[in-house]
């Protein structure tokens, strides 16, 4: 703490930047710019707006499933498309948009944050771009053929070629393939950036936590992604070419697939949640003005969790053949994970508190992160004592479980950061009235729909079926949760029209509408195709905070950007 | 952050008593057990220890879901900016870092304990109880019927007497064979969908698959346990009386596994033989005269009726 002081109150007045462009190129325009761009603002957007369009897809699928369920017995749709259904919305929410949509923001606002000027390999860059939506389209296609039906992972021997012979499976396994590609070569690109291509001064210990958990991410992805990539290709082989990993009349193993799968499975569930932490650990100091509580702490946590969360993986498995001592170990290593994940939620509240807390949407998208995923940890930890998960496993307790971790939490946090940059991005402030409608909306519809499928899985109602029978509470409930799905639906919508709006409408942003702290607020907004005409020396974790009490300091009546002047660029 | 002024104690003691008071209204809702807020419990021992010890989870993190829900809502309401407000400009501090790391390893600590203390109670079997059918006078101390497959041991009860009931789950049906003491598998008693089991009696499940993966849930009764093809999985009930308890596959396993379903039927010992001698008589009889069929069509004379 002491050390972070006195690094801000260097006695060095002037600033002193060190990369300095020679020309400004000109942003260059038509349809044919954004398809062969390799910059990485346009990359992000495209990733940003693609990325959203998937989720507003399996939104639409998920109000589908809503409606089937909605009344006992229904038999608006065929089982066939209802598994069908399932198997899309999971597939899509998950592989091209949660995970995407944080390699989006990551692209747009991760070389902003450390001072660089794209990312290390532009044209790979571009590459991972159209590899995640060639596979959307992919799979998206096998609609008008025969969708996948058999859930978002897919078991053998269900998805062997014996069970599901059409052509779903074999679309959704190229739909892995490209998007594992085009993450695998995102991640090794992030990891080269942040590792190389940050602005003098800002050390590992200086580096934005929000890049933190990019880094990780990417490492986990590296990680997690061959395996899944082995595991698919096995399932391909065996669907194909006449080989029998999975099939245990000819020697295979059934058991085999689900263990690759969770391998990479469970890691995919914190490379989805990891970004979101860095998102609400960037919002919530710039909100509550106050530094960060606990930085090295919450750094430290998404390293342990990252770590953690490789060794949990059979969690989702308690109710197979497996010995007690395998049982046993993965639960305490779920519990485990438990604790730097808390850590990391305490230091958030501390970070609120004694704070002057400016109630603007990002920090009310942060807030209700907080608050459902809270909710979505414990029932976490909840299933992590097996003998429980024997009851609570494959019910809709673990849909809405898990839907409080992707949607409570990931989803809100993504909203609280495209509220946050979206003046970084477009140069235009969004409307904070729709903004916080937008919220109420969302908050109390998310409620309603998964707050109650706790009790329905506890009613002993099963995930994955169409249809169930008229006992206990289950219409009740069902009824609730469908209605509040629509109100969900409904609050997304508003942020839609908001940003459609705020686009064309929008008052002006400048540069640094949130008096944040990080390095892409020192550029304009939008930022120009250089993004920084000079970088300036980092001195600690806020780097804006430190240029803003500079320019206070030599009393400057120009605004902070335009604050460092090319002259002191000489020095190294 | 630890220099405390009266206003935030006051807040404290006041929140601790509204924990204690949540805690205890939650522990007179235990009795209440089924319905929305737990998985709920049958007449079976594991059943029920389940359900304890989903309790007692579910007590301790009452707490932790209140106080950090609590200590939010009072962060938002005390420091939201006024004017003349200054934030506290705090980094971190050190000992709080470590007393609530330490602090959420103790939770789990406790959690870990109290599953492992519960866990013996709900994997094993007791002995069948006095009013519990005799295995051995009834001929049906036979071990479970399974062609290989790997997996667990099959959990034996301390007198060594179990009602071994193979389950073998197939889309979209499940077939249970009960045990006899022979050696030919293909004259065992077989039921689908419903099974019938004797109250106050252990029954051993063996369960299997033969198909896809399914999974074996009756929810009264105890956990999951998935039906993986090529494995055998295991576990058992003692259901103290007499009733019908519905439950349905629950790993998914075609286009018609929501209507997967199963049902247990327990019922006194006396009526259980009488199903079961009938059941027998009946396939003996099956038995018989398809054997008779296969002779007549072997032998070439028509088959009475045909
Ligand atoms: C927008 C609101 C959403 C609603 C109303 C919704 C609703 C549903 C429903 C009804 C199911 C099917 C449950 C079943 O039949 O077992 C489902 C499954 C699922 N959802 Fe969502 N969902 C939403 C958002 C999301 C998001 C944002 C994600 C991920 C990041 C997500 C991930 C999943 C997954 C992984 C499954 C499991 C699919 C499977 O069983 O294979 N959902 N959701």
């Amino acid at each position: 703490m002491a050390a972070a002081e006195t690094t801000t109150r260097t006695k060095t007045l002037q600033p002193l930047p060190q990369i300095v462009a020679r020309t400004v190129e000109r942003a260059p325009t038509g349809w044919l710019s954004w398809l062969t761009t390799t910059d990485h603002k346009r990359i992000g957007i495209m990733y940003l707006v693609s990325t959203f369009a998937f989720f507003l897809i399996g939104g639409a699928e998920a109000l589908l499933m809503r409606v089937q369920l909605a009344v006992p017995e229904n038999n608006l749709l065929d089982p066939s498309t209802y598994n069908a259904l399932f198997t899309i919305h999971g597939t899509t929410m998950i592989f091209l948009f949660v995970v995407p949509i944080m390699a989006g923001f990551g692209n747009y606002v991760v070389p902003l944050m450390i001072g660089a000027r794209d990312m290390a390999f532009p044209k790979l860059n571009a590459l991972s771009f159209w590899l995640l939506t060639s596979g959307g389209l992919v799979f998206y296609a096998s609609l008008f053929f025969n969708p996948v039906e058999v859930g978002w992972f897919a078991y053998a021997p269900l998805s062997t070629g014996a069970y599901s012979p059409n052509g779903g499976v074999d679309a959704w396994i190229f739909l892995i393939h490209l998007t594992g590609i085009g993450s695998l070569v995102g991640a090794i690109n992030f990891y080269a950036t942040i590792a190389n291509m940050r602005a003098p001064g800002m050390g590992w210990g200086r580096l934005p936590l929000f890049v933190w958990t990019i880094l990780i991410y990417s490492i986990l992805l590296i990680l997690a992604l061959p395996v899944i990539a082995g595991a698919v290709t096995l399932l391909l082989t065996d669907r194909n070419f006449g080989t029998a990993f999975f099939d245990p009349s000819q020697g295979g193993d059934a058991l085999l697939w689900q263990h690759l799968f969770w391998f990479f499975g469970h890691p995919e569930v914190y490379i989805m949640v990891l970004p979101a932490f860095g998102i609400i650990s960037e919002v919530l100091p710039v909100f509550a003005r106050k530094p960060i509580f606990g930085y090295k702490a919450i750094a430290a946590a998404t390293v342990v969790i990252a770590f953690l969360g490789l060794l949990v993986w059979a969690h989702h498995m308690f109710a197979t053949p497996s010995p007690d001592v395998l049982l046993a170990f993965f639960m305490i290593s779920s519990f485990l994970i438990s604790v730097p994940t808390g850590v990391k939620i305490f230091n958030w509240v501390a970070t609120l508190w004694r704070g002057t807390i400016e109630f603007k949407t990002p920090l009310i998208f942060c807030i209700g992160f907080i608050s459902l995923f809270v909710i979505g940890g414990i029932t976490g930890v909840m299933l992590a004592v097996f003998p429980v998960d024997w009851q609570l496993t494959d019910t809709y307790f673990v849909v809405a479980h898990f839907h409080y971790v992707l949607v409570g939490g990931s989803v809100f946090a993504i909203f609280a950061g495209i509220y946050y940059w979206f003046p970084k991005i477009t140069g235009r402030m969004m409307s904070e009235a729709l903004g916080k409608f937008s919220f109420a909306l969302m908050f109390i519809g998310f409620n309603a729909t998964f707050l109650v499928q706790h009790s329905l899985g506890m009613e002993g109602m099963v995930r994955r079926v169409y249809e169930y029978p008229d006992i206990g509470s289950l219409a009740a409930l069902n009824l609730v949760s469908t209605i509040g799905s629509f109100i969900l639906g409904l609050g997304v919508l508003v942020t839609v029209v908001n940003v459609v709006r705020s686009v064309k409408k929008g008052t002006y942003a400048g540069p640094d509408p949130w008096k944040a702290n990080t390095l892409e607020w020192f550029t304009e907004s939008p930022p120009p195709v250089n993004n920084f005409d000079a970088v300036p020396r980092i001195r600690s974790v806020e780097p804006m905070k430190d240029i803003r009490r500079q320019v206070e300091r030599q009393g400057a009546l120009e605004p902070p950007h335009a604050a460092p002047a090319p002259e002191h660029s000489v020095t190294a | 952050m630890r220099s405390k002024d009266p206003q935030p104690r006051r807040a404290a003691t006041l929140l601790c008593a509204l924990l204690a008071t949540l805690a205890a209204l939650a522990l007179l809702a235990v009795p209440a057990s089924a319905g929305w807020l737990s998985p709920g419990a049958g007449p079976s021992g594991n059943a029920q220890k389940i359900n304890t010890l989903y309790w007692i989870v579910l007590i301790i993190s009452i707490p932790i879901f209140l106080g950090v829900e609590g200590a939010l809502i009072y962060a938002m309401v005390k420091f939201r900016a006024r004017k003349g407000a200054v934030a506290a400009q705090i980094r971190g501090n050190t000992r709080l870092e470590i007393g609530w790391t330490l602090g959420a390893a103790v939770i789990v600590v406790v959690l870990a304990v109290v599953t492992f203390a519960f866990l013996p109670a709900i994997r094993n079997p007791p002995p069948s109880g006095p009013e519990g059918l005799d295995l051995r006078r009834a001929g049906l101390t036979g071990e479970p019927v399974v062609e290989g497959g790997v997996g667990r041991q099959p959990p034996v009860p301390e007198d060594g007497q179990a009602l071994n009931i193979d389950v073998n789950g197939q889309q979209y049906v499940w077939r249970y064979t009960y045990p006899d003491n022979d050696e030919n598998d293909l004259n065992n008693v077989f039921a689908y969908e419903q099974m019938v089991v004797p109250t106050d009696t252990t029954v051993v499940l063996s369960i299997r698959a033969q198909d896809v993966a399914h999974s074996w849930w009756i929810p009264a009764l105890g956990g999951k346990f998935d039906a993986i093809p090529g494995y055998t999985n295991y576990t058992w009930y003692n259901v103290s009386e007499p009733g019908v308890w519905g439950g349905r596959c629950a790993e998914l396993c075609g286009r018609n596994h929501a209507n997967m379903v199963a049902s247990v039927r327990a019922v006194t010992p006396p009526e259980f033989q009488r199903w079961y001698t009938n059941k027998r008589r009946e396939i003996a009889q099956a038995n018989e005269a398809a054997a008779r069929q296969r002779q007549q069509v072997e032998s070439g004379t028509p088959a009475p009726g045909a």
